[in-house]
Protein backbone atom coordinates (compact mmCIF):
# COMPACT_ATOMS: atom_id res chain seq x y z
CA UNK A 1 0.00 0.00 0.00
CA UNK A 2 2.52 2.19 -0.36
CA UNK A 3 2.86 3.51 -3.73
CA UNK A 4 -0.42 2.47 -5.42
CA UNK A 5 -0.48 5.23 -7.17
CA UNK A 6 2.55 4.57 -9.08
CA UNK A 7 1.64 0.48 -9.01
CA UNK A 8 -1.98 0.65 -10.58
CA UNK A 9 -0.74 3.64 -13.15
CA UNK A 10 1.85 1.08 -14.52
CA UNK A 11 -0.83 -1.66 -14.35
CA UNK A 12 -2.92 0.80 -16.60
CA UNK A 13 -0.32 1.34 -19.25
CA UNK A 14 0.48 -2.17 -19.31
CA UNK A 15 -3.17 -3.44 -19.93
CA UNK A 16 -3.58 -0.76 -22.18
CA UNK A 17 -0.19 -2.16 -24.14
CA UNK A 18 -1.97 -5.57 -24.12
CA UNK A 19 -5.19 -4.15 -25.45
CA UNK A 20 -3.35 -2.86 -28.75
CA UNK A 21 -1.47 -5.56 -29.74
CA UNK A 22 -1.04 -3.42 -33.15
CA UNK A 23 2.09 -1.95 -33.07
CA UNK A 24 1.61 2.37 -32.77
CA UNK A 25 3.83 4.20 -35.08
CA UNK A 26 3.80 7.56 -35.42
CA UNK A 27 0.16 8.10 -36.93
CA UNK A 28 -1.87 5.38 -37.76
CA UNK A 29 -4.44 8.22 -39.53
CA UNK A 30 -3.05 8.01 -43.09
CA UNK A 31 -3.41 4.01 -42.62
CA UNK A 32 -6.70 4.51 -41.53
CA UNK A 33 -8.17 6.37 -44.39
CA UNK A 34 -7.11 4.46 -46.82
CA UNK A 35 -8.32 1.55 -45.02
CA UNK A 36 -11.57 2.83 -44.77
CA UNK A 37 -11.93 4.63 -48.42
CA UNK A 38 -10.04 1.79 -50.30
CA UNK A 39 -7.94 -1.21 -49.02
CA UNK A 40 -10.49 -2.19 -46.60
CA UNK A 41 -13.91 -0.55 -47.75
CA UNK A 42 -17.03 -1.58 -46.08
CA UNK A 43 -19.00 -1.98 -49.35
CA UNK A 44 -16.33 -3.06 -51.90
CA UNK A 45 -13.79 -5.22 -49.69
CA UNK A 46 -16.31 -6.31 -46.64
CA UNK A 47 -19.06 -6.37 -48.37
CA UNK A 48 -21.05 -5.27 -45.66
CA UNK A 49 -24.52 -4.04 -45.15
CA UNK A 50 -25.41 -4.54 -48.43
CA UNK A 51 -29.21 -4.81 -47.78
CA UNK A 52 -29.16 -0.95 -47.12
CA UNK A 53 -26.92 -0.41 -49.89
CA UNK A 54 -28.50 -2.17 -52.62
CA UNK A 55 -32.34 -1.20 -51.84
CA UNK A 56 -31.84 2.53 -51.31
CA UNK A 57 -28.97 3.24 -54.55
CA UNK A 58 -31.57 4.04 -57.02
CA UNK A 59 -31.10 7.71 -57.26
CA UNK A 60 -28.04 10.17 -55.46
CA UNK A 61 -29.99 11.74 -53.00
CA UNK A 62 -31.51 8.87 -52.04
CA UNK A 63 -27.96 7.20 -51.68
CA UNK A 64 -26.16 10.43 -50.38
CA UNK A 65 -29.14 10.96 -47.34
CA UNK A 66 -28.74 7.30 -46.49
CA UNK A 67 -24.96 7.63 -46.88
CA UNK A 68 -24.71 10.62 -44.46
CA UNK A 69 -26.93 9.11 -42.08
CA UNK A 70 -24.97 6.11 -41.85
CA UNK A 71 -21.86 8.15 -41.92
CA UNK A 72 -22.58 10.24 -38.96
CA UNK A 73 -23.69 6.88 -37.53
CA UNK A 74 -20.20 5.54 -37.86
CA UNK A 75 -18.81 8.47 -36.47
CA UNK A 76 -21.04 9.05 -33.27
CA UNK A 77 -21.34 5.20 -32.43
CA UNK A 78 -17.72 4.43 -32.75
CA UNK A 79 -16.36 7.33 -30.52
CA UNK A 80 -19.32 6.19 -27.85
CA UNK A 81 -18.34 3.17 -28.11
CA UNK A 82 -14.43 3.89 -27.36
CA UNK A 83 -15.52 6.21 -24.67
CA UNK A 84 -16.97 3.92 -22.70
CA UNK A 85 -14.69 0.85 -23.41
CA UNK A 86 -13.27 0.80 -20.15
CA UNK A 87 -16.43 0.88 -18.02
CA UNK A 88 -18.33 -1.89 -19.95
CA UNK A 89 -17.20 -5.88 -19.11
CA UNK A 90 -16.85 -8.20 -22.14
CA UNK A 91 -19.63 -10.11 -20.70
CA UNK A 92 -21.88 -7.37 -21.60
CA UNK A 93 -20.01 -5.81 -24.35
CA UNK A 94 -22.19 -6.17 -27.10
CA UNK A 95 -25.89 -5.77 -25.84
CA UNK A 96 -24.47 -2.33 -24.55
CA UNK A 97 -22.42 -1.49 -28.39
CA UNK A 98 -26.15 -2.54 -29.64
CA UNK A 99 -27.56 -0.02 -27.08
CA UNK A 100 -25.41 2.76 -27.58
CA UNK A 101 -25.93 2.15 -31.52
CA UNK A 102 -29.62 1.82 -31.48
CA UNK A 103 -30.08 5.29 -29.14
CA UNK A 104 -27.45 6.90 -31.93
CA UNK A 105 -29.62 5.96 -34.80
CA UNK A 106 -33.15 7.21 -33.02
CA UNK A 107 -31.69 9.83 -32.31
CA UNK A 108 -30.37 10.74 -35.69
CA UNK A 109 -33.87 9.58 -37.42
CA UNK A 110 -35.78 11.81 -35.11
CA UNK A 111 -33.62 14.88 -36.17
CA UNK A 112 -34.28 13.70 -39.69
CA UNK A 113 -37.73 13.57 -39.48
CA UNK A 114 -37.64 16.81 -38.00
CA UNK A 115 -35.09 18.69 -40.52
CA UNK A 116 -34.85 16.62 -43.40
CA UNK A 117 -38.75 15.24 -43.75
CA UNK A 118 -39.32 14.62 -47.44
CA UNK A 119 -35.54 12.21 -47.27
CA UNK A 120 -36.58 10.67 -44.26
CA UNK A 121 -39.70 9.48 -46.02
CA UNK A 122 -38.14 8.57 -48.99
CA UNK A 123 -35.59 6.59 -47.11
CA UNK A 124 -38.25 5.11 -44.83
CA UNK A 125 -37.54 2.05 -43.35
CA UNK A 126 -33.80 1.79 -44.36
CA UNK A 127 -33.36 4.76 -41.77
CA UNK A 128 -34.07 2.63 -38.32
CA UNK A 129 -32.51 -0.10 -40.24
CA UNK A 130 -29.11 1.10 -40.26
CA UNK A 131 -29.11 -0.21 -36.79
CA UNK A 132 -28.84 -3.89 -38.11
CA UNK A 133 -26.29 -2.58 -40.26
CA UNK A 134 -23.48 -4.80 -39.47
CA UNK A 135 -20.56 -2.95 -40.82
CA UNK A 136 -21.36 -0.43 -37.51
CA UNK A 137 -21.15 -3.39 -35.09
CA UNK A 138 -18.42 -4.68 -36.69
CA UNK A 139 -16.42 -1.21 -36.41
CA UNK A 140 -17.36 -1.09 -32.73
CA UNK A 141 -16.06 -4.59 -32.00
CA UNK A 142 -13.14 -4.62 -34.32
CA UNK A 143 -11.51 -1.74 -33.48
CA UNK A 144 -13.44 1.54 -31.22
CA UNK A 145 -13.31 -1.09 -28.05
CA UNK A 146 -9.85 -1.47 -28.61
CA UNK A 147 -8.42 2.11 -29.13
CA UNK A 148 -8.47 5.43 -28.60
CA UNK A 149 -11.30 7.87 -28.72
CA UNK A 150 -8.99 9.88 -31.37
CA UNK A 151 -8.36 7.10 -33.38
CA UNK A 152 -11.59 5.33 -33.37
CA UNK A 153 -13.47 8.74 -34.58
CA UNK A 154 -11.61 8.68 -37.68
CA UNK A 155 -12.06 5.39 -38.26
CA UNK A 156 -15.83 5.74 -38.41
CA UNK A 157 -15.26 9.09 -40.34
CA UNK A 158 -13.23 7.33 -42.98
CA UNK A 159 -15.08 3.84 -42.86
CA UNK A 160 -18.21 5.83 -43.47
CA UNK A 161 -17.14 8.09 -45.89
CA UNK A 162 -16.09 5.13 -47.54
CA UNK A 163 -19.47 3.11 -47.41
CA UNK A 164 -21.25 6.52 -48.34
CA UNK A 165 -19.02 7.04 -51.18
CA UNK A 166 -19.93 3.56 -52.70
CA UNK A 167 -23.40 4.30 -52.29
CA UNK A 168 -23.24 7.56 -53.91
CA UNK A 169 -21.42 6.54 -57.16
CA UNK A 170 -23.96 3.46 -57.14
CA UNK A 171 -26.73 5.88 -56.70
CA UNK A 172 -25.55 8.15 -59.46
CA UNK A 173 -24.42 4.87 -61.93
CA UNK A 174 -28.22 3.73 -61.64
CA UNK A 175 -30.13 6.72 -61.41
CA UNK A 176 -27.92 7.86 -64.90
CA UNK A 177 -28.52 4.43 -66.54
CA UNK A 178 -32.11 4.13 -65.33
CA UNK A 179 -33.74 6.99 -65.60
CA UNK A 180 -31.41 9.90 -67.89
CA UNK A 181 -31.28 12.01 -64.55
CA UNK A 182 -28.52 13.00 -62.06
CA UNK A 183 -29.66 14.58 -58.58
CA UNK A 184 -33.22 14.34 -59.25
CA UNK A 185 -35.61 15.08 -56.10
CA UNK A 186 -32.34 17.06 -54.53
CA UNK A 187 -34.90 19.68 -53.11
CA UNK A 188 -35.97 16.79 -50.48
CA UNK A 189 -32.34 17.41 -49.39
CA UNK A 190 -31.29 20.82 -49.83
CA UNK A 191 -34.45 22.43 -49.90
CA UNK A 192 -36.08 24.85 -52.69
CA UNK A 193 -32.92 25.81 -54.71
CA UNK A 194 -32.10 21.70 -54.84
CA UNK A 195 -34.95 21.90 -57.65
CA UNK A 196 -32.11 23.76 -59.84
CA UNK A 197 -29.69 21.01 -59.26
CA UNK A 198 -31.34 18.24 -61.43
CA UNK A 199 -29.67 17.52 -64.52
CA UNK A 200 -31.62 15.96 -67.65
CA UNK A 201 -28.68 13.64 -68.99
CA UNK A 202 -30.84 11.88 -71.14
CA UNK A 203 -33.93 12.58 -73.40
CA UNK A 204 -36.90 13.01 -71.29
CA UNK A 205 -38.69 9.80 -72.36
CA UNK A 206 -35.38 7.18 -71.65
CA UNK A 207 -35.83 4.93 -69.39
CA UNK A 208 -33.82 1.37 -68.69
CA UNK A 209 -35.59 -0.47 -66.38
CA UNK A 210 -33.27 -2.84 -65.09
CA UNK A 211 -30.74 -0.28 -63.97
CA UNK A 212 -33.62 1.14 -61.51
CA UNK A 213 -34.87 -2.32 -60.12
CA UNK A 214 -32.88 -4.88 -57.76
CA UNK A 215 -31.64 -6.73 -60.26
CA UNK A 216 -29.63 -3.81 -61.33
CA UNK A 217 -28.52 -2.62 -57.94
CA UNK A 218 -26.57 -6.39 -57.81
CA UNK A 219 -25.08 -6.01 -61.00
CA UNK A 220 -24.31 -2.55 -60.68
CA UNK A 221 -21.99 -3.11 -57.41
CA UNK A 222 -20.47 -5.88 -59.10
CA UNK A 223 -19.18 -3.68 -61.80
CA UNK A 224 -18.07 -1.59 -58.73
CA UNK A 225 -15.93 -4.54 -57.40
CA UNK A 226 -14.46 -5.83 -60.49
CA UNK A 227 -13.36 -2.22 -61.13
CA UNK A 228 -11.95 -2.00 -57.82
CA UNK A 229 -10.08 -5.60 -58.26
CA UNK A 230 -9.19 -4.60 -61.67
CA UNK A 231 -7.50 -1.22 -60.40
CA UNK A 232 -5.88 -2.96 -57.56
CA UNK A 233 -4.05 -5.25 -59.54
CA UNK B 1 -17.31 -14.47 -12.51
CA UNK B 2 -18.41 -14.31 -8.45
CA UNK B 3 -21.90 -13.17 -7.57
CA UNK B 4 -20.46 -9.45 -6.85
CA UNK B 5 -19.41 -9.14 -10.02
CA UNK B 6 -22.55 -10.35 -11.87
CA UNK B 7 -24.26 -7.88 -9.43
CA UNK B 8 -21.83 -4.72 -11.10
CA UNK B 9 -22.03 -6.13 -14.63
CA UNK B 10 -26.28 -6.42 -14.54
CA UNK B 11 -25.95 -2.77 -13.18
CA UNK B 12 -23.54 -1.06 -15.95
CA UNK B 13 -25.85 -2.78 -18.54
CA UNK B 14 -29.14 -1.29 -17.21
CA UNK B 15 -27.43 1.85 -16.51
CA UNK B 16 -26.39 2.14 -20.37
CA UNK B 17 -30.48 0.65 -21.00
CA UNK B 18 -31.71 3.92 -18.75
CA UNK B 19 -28.76 6.41 -20.49
CA UNK B 20 -30.06 5.12 -24.04
CA UNK B 21 -33.50 5.17 -23.11
CA UNK B 22 -32.82 9.03 -21.21
CA UNK B 23 -31.37 10.00 -24.65
CA UNK B 24 -34.00 8.91 -27.04
CA UNK B 25 -36.45 10.58 -24.80
CA UNK B 26 -34.48 13.89 -24.58
CA UNK B 27 -34.50 13.76 -28.75
CA UNK B 28 -38.07 12.43 -29.12
CA UNK B 29 -38.97 15.99 -27.09
CA UNK B 30 -37.05 18.62 -29.32
CA UNK B 31 -37.55 17.44 -31.76
CA UNK B 32 -41.75 16.53 -31.45
CA UNK B 33 -43.25 19.86 -32.63
CA UNK B 34 -41.26 20.07 -35.51
CA UNK B 35 -42.02 16.83 -36.68
CA UNK B 36 -45.64 17.20 -35.88
CA UNK B 37 -45.33 20.45 -38.12
CA UNK B 38 -43.49 19.03 -41.05
CA UNK B 39 -46.30 16.03 -40.90
CA UNK B 40 -49.01 18.72 -40.73
CA UNK B 41 -47.32 20.86 -43.47
CA UNK B 42 -46.81 17.88 -45.92
CA UNK B 43 -50.61 16.83 -45.21
CA UNK B 44 -51.73 20.58 -46.11
CA UNK B 45 -49.89 20.64 -49.47
CA UNK B 46 -51.63 17.35 -50.78
CA UNK B 47 -54.49 18.60 -49.45
CA UNK B 48 -54.53 21.89 -51.15
CA UNK B 49 -53.31 20.30 -54.20
CA UNK B 50 -56.32 18.15 -54.37
CA UNK B 51 -59.52 20.50 -52.64
CA UNK B 52 -60.94 22.99 -54.82
CA UNK B 53 -59.14 26.24 -54.61
CA UNK B 54 -60.52 29.42 -52.74
CA UNK B 55 -60.96 28.05 -49.48
CA UNK B 56 -60.31 29.73 -46.13
CA UNK B 57 -60.09 27.57 -43.47
CA UNK B 58 -57.74 24.89 -41.91
CA UNK B 59 -58.93 21.66 -44.18
CA UNK B 60 -56.54 19.49 -41.98
CA UNK B 61 -57.97 20.32 -38.46
CA UNK B 62 -61.34 19.58 -40.24
CA UNK B 63 -60.36 15.77 -39.87
CA UNK B 64 -63.03 13.14 -39.76
CA UNK B 65 -62.53 9.45 -39.37
CA UNK B 66 -64.88 7.65 -41.54
CA UNK B 67 -66.39 4.02 -40.74
CA UNK B 68 -64.52 1.43 -43.33
CA UNK B 69 -66.49 1.12 -46.61
CA UNK B 70 -66.22 -1.15 -49.64
CA UNK B 71 -66.39 2.14 -52.20
CA UNK B 72 -63.15 3.87 -49.58
CA UNK B 73 -61.43 0.29 -50.50
CA UNK B 74 -62.66 -1.46 -47.79
CA UNK B 75 -59.57 -1.88 -44.96
CA UNK B 76 -57.46 0.92 -43.75
CA UNK B 77 -58.58 4.11 -41.81
CA UNK B 78 -60.58 6.00 -44.61
CA UNK B 79 -60.66 10.01 -43.57
CA UNK B 80 -62.60 13.44 -44.99
CA UNK B 81 -61.33 16.46 -44.80
CA UNK B 82 -63.52 19.68 -45.72
CA UNK B 83 -62.69 22.90 -47.88
CA UNK B 84 -64.76 25.95 -46.52
CA UNK B 85 -65.86 29.32 -48.41
CA UNK B 86 -67.06 31.32 -45.61
CA UNK B 87 -68.39 28.39 -43.51
CA UNK B 88 -70.02 26.83 -46.32
CA UNK B 89 -68.48 23.45 -47.55
CA UNK B 90 -67.16 23.85 -50.87
CA UNK B 91 -65.76 20.09 -51.22
CA UNK B 92 -63.95 17.43 -49.43
CA UNK B 93 -60.96 15.05 -49.62
CA UNK B 94 -60.86 11.62 -49.56
CA UNK B 95 -58.52 9.66 -48.03
CA UNK B 96 -59.07 6.16 -49.67
CA UNK B 97 -57.13 2.87 -50.46
CA UNK B 98 -57.46 1.34 -54.32
CA UNK B 99 -57.31 -2.51 -53.07
CA UNK B 100 -56.26 -4.05 -55.94
CA UNK B 101 -53.09 -2.39 -57.16
CA UNK B 102 -50.16 -4.77 -58.96
CA UNK B 103 -48.34 -4.71 -55.57
CA UNK B 104 -50.46 -4.16 -52.66
CA UNK B 105 -52.83 -1.24 -52.22
CA UNK B 106 -52.13 2.55 -53.21
CA UNK B 107 -53.06 5.24 -50.82
CA UNK B 108 -54.93 8.04 -52.38
CA UNK B 109 -56.41 11.60 -52.03
CA UNK B 110 -59.25 12.27 -53.66
CA UNK B 111 -60.80 15.91 -54.38
CA UNK B 112 -64.77 16.17 -54.88
CA UNK B 113 -66.36 19.31 -55.29
CA UNK B 114 -69.99 20.07 -53.71
CA UNK B 115 -71.03 19.83 -57.22
CA UNK B 116 -69.98 15.98 -57.59
CA UNK B 117 -67.02 16.66 -59.80
CA UNK B 118 -63.33 16.09 -59.14
CA UNK B 119 -61.20 18.82 -57.93
CA UNK B 120 -57.45 16.64 -58.13
CA UNK B 121 -56.20 13.26 -56.97
CA UNK B 122 -52.72 12.82 -55.60
CA UNK B 123 -51.17 9.30 -54.72
CA UNK B 124 -49.68 9.35 -51.14
CA UNK B 125 -48.33 5.75 -51.47
CA UNK B 126 -47.90 3.22 -53.26
CA UNK B 127 -45.56 0.26 -53.90
CA UNK B 128 -46.13 -0.26 -57.70
CA UNK B 129 -42.91 -1.29 -59.94
CA UNK B 130 -40.87 2.08 -60.58
CA UNK B 131 -40.96 2.58 -64.14
CA UNK B 132 -43.91 1.18 -65.12
CA UNK B 133 -46.38 1.53 -62.81
CA UNK B 134 -45.20 5.12 -60.73
CA UNK B 135 -46.78 7.52 -63.37
CA UNK B 136 -49.70 7.28 -61.28
CA UNK B 137 -46.77 9.75 -59.12
CA UNK B 138 -47.55 13.33 -60.59
CA UNK B 139 -43.83 13.68 -60.03
CA UNK B 140 -43.26 11.26 -62.70
CA UNK B 141 -46.28 11.91 -65.21
CA UNK B 142 -49.02 14.35 -65.80
CA UNK B 143 -51.50 11.51 -65.71
CA UNK B 144 -53.53 11.92 -62.41
CA UNK B 145 -54.44 15.32 -63.99
CA UNK B 146 -56.68 13.29 -66.03
CA UNK B 147 -59.43 13.13 -63.54
CA UNK B 148 -59.41 16.74 -63.29
CA UNK B 149 -63.14 18.01 -63.74
CA UNK B 150 -64.45 14.11 -64.14
CA UNK B 151 -67.78 13.25 -63.00
CA UNK B 152 -70.26 10.40 -62.72
CA UNK B 153 -71.94 11.84 -65.13
CA UNK B 154 -69.48 12.63 -67.30
CA UNK B 155 -67.52 9.93 -68.53
CA UNK B 156 -70.75 7.58 -68.14
CA UNK B 157 -70.68 4.57 -67.32
CA UNK B 158 -67.74 2.17 -69.14
CA UNK B 159 -65.95 5.35 -69.55
CA UNK B 160 -64.96 5.30 -66.13
CA UNK B 161 -62.16 2.95 -66.82
CA UNK B 162 -59.01 2.37 -69.07
CA UNK B 163 -58.84 2.55 -72.43
CA UNK B 164 -58.16 -0.96 -72.90
CA UNK B 165 -61.19 -1.71 -71.31
CA UNK B 166 -63.39 0.92 -73.10
CA UNK B 167 -63.12 3.53 -70.95
CA UNK B 168 -61.09 7.08 -71.27
CA UNK B 169 -58.05 6.88 -69.25
CA UNK B 170 -54.87 6.00 -70.32
CA UNK B 171 -52.99 3.05 -69.44
CA UNK B 172 -49.25 2.71 -69.54
CA UNK B 173 -46.70 0.51 -71.50
CA UNK B 174 -46.25 -2.43 -69.81
CA UNK B 175 -48.64 -1.54 -66.90
CA UNK B 176 -52.74 -1.89 -67.27
CA UNK B 177 -52.88 -3.06 -63.69
CA UNK B 178 -52.20 -0.01 -61.51
CA UNK B 179 -53.94 2.70 -63.40
CA UNK B 180 -57.19 0.65 -63.46
CA UNK B 181 -56.91 0.09 -59.64
CA UNK B 182 -56.89 3.96 -59.49
CA UNK B 183 -59.19 4.73 -61.69
CA UNK B 184 -62.00 2.24 -60.37
CA UNK B 185 -60.59 3.96 -56.57
CA UNK B 186 -61.47 7.47 -57.90
CA UNK B 187 -64.96 6.32 -59.33
CA UNK B 188 -65.84 4.69 -56.35
CA UNK B 189 -65.24 7.57 -53.70
CA UNK B 190 -67.08 9.71 -56.14
CA UNK B 191 -70.03 6.90 -55.83
CA UNK B 192 -69.54 7.34 -51.68
CA UNK B 193 -69.59 11.21 -52.16
CA UNK B 194 -72.85 10.81 -53.85
CA UNK B 195 -74.27 8.33 -51.18
CA UNK B 196 -73.11 10.18 -47.91
CA UNK B 197 -73.50 13.73 -49.49
CA UNK B 198 -75.34 15.01 -46.75
CA UNK B 199 -73.27 13.67 -44.56
CA UNK B 200 -70.23 14.42 -45.78
CA UNK B 201 -71.16 18.04 -47.22
CA UNK B 202 -72.29 19.29 -43.67
CA UNK B 203 -70.23 21.99 -41.79
CA UNK B 204 -68.83 20.32 -38.71
CA UNK B 205 -67.70 21.69 -35.83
Amino acid sequence: MNTPSVNSAAEAADLDERAVPALRPPSRLPGLAMDGLWRNNPALVQVLGLCPLLAISNTTVNALGLGLATLLTLLVSNTLVSVIRHWVRPEVRLPVFVLVIASVVTAIELAMNAWLHGLYVVLGIFLPLIVTNCIIIARAEGFAARNDVGHAAFDGLMMGAGFALVLVVLGMLRELLGQGTLFANAHLMFGEWGHGLTLQVMPENYGFLLAILPPGAFIALALLIALKNALDR
Amino acid sequence: MNRAQIVLTSLVLAAFTVLGVGVVAFMHQQTEPMIQAQAQAALNRQLAAVLPAGFDNDPAATRRELAPDGLLGGKGEPKVYQARQAGKVTGVALSVLAPNGYSGAIHLLVGVTREGTISGVRVVAHKETPGLGDPIEEAKSPWIHSFMGKSLADPSGKGWGVKKDGGVFDQFTGATITPRAVVQAVQHALLYVEQHKAELMETTP
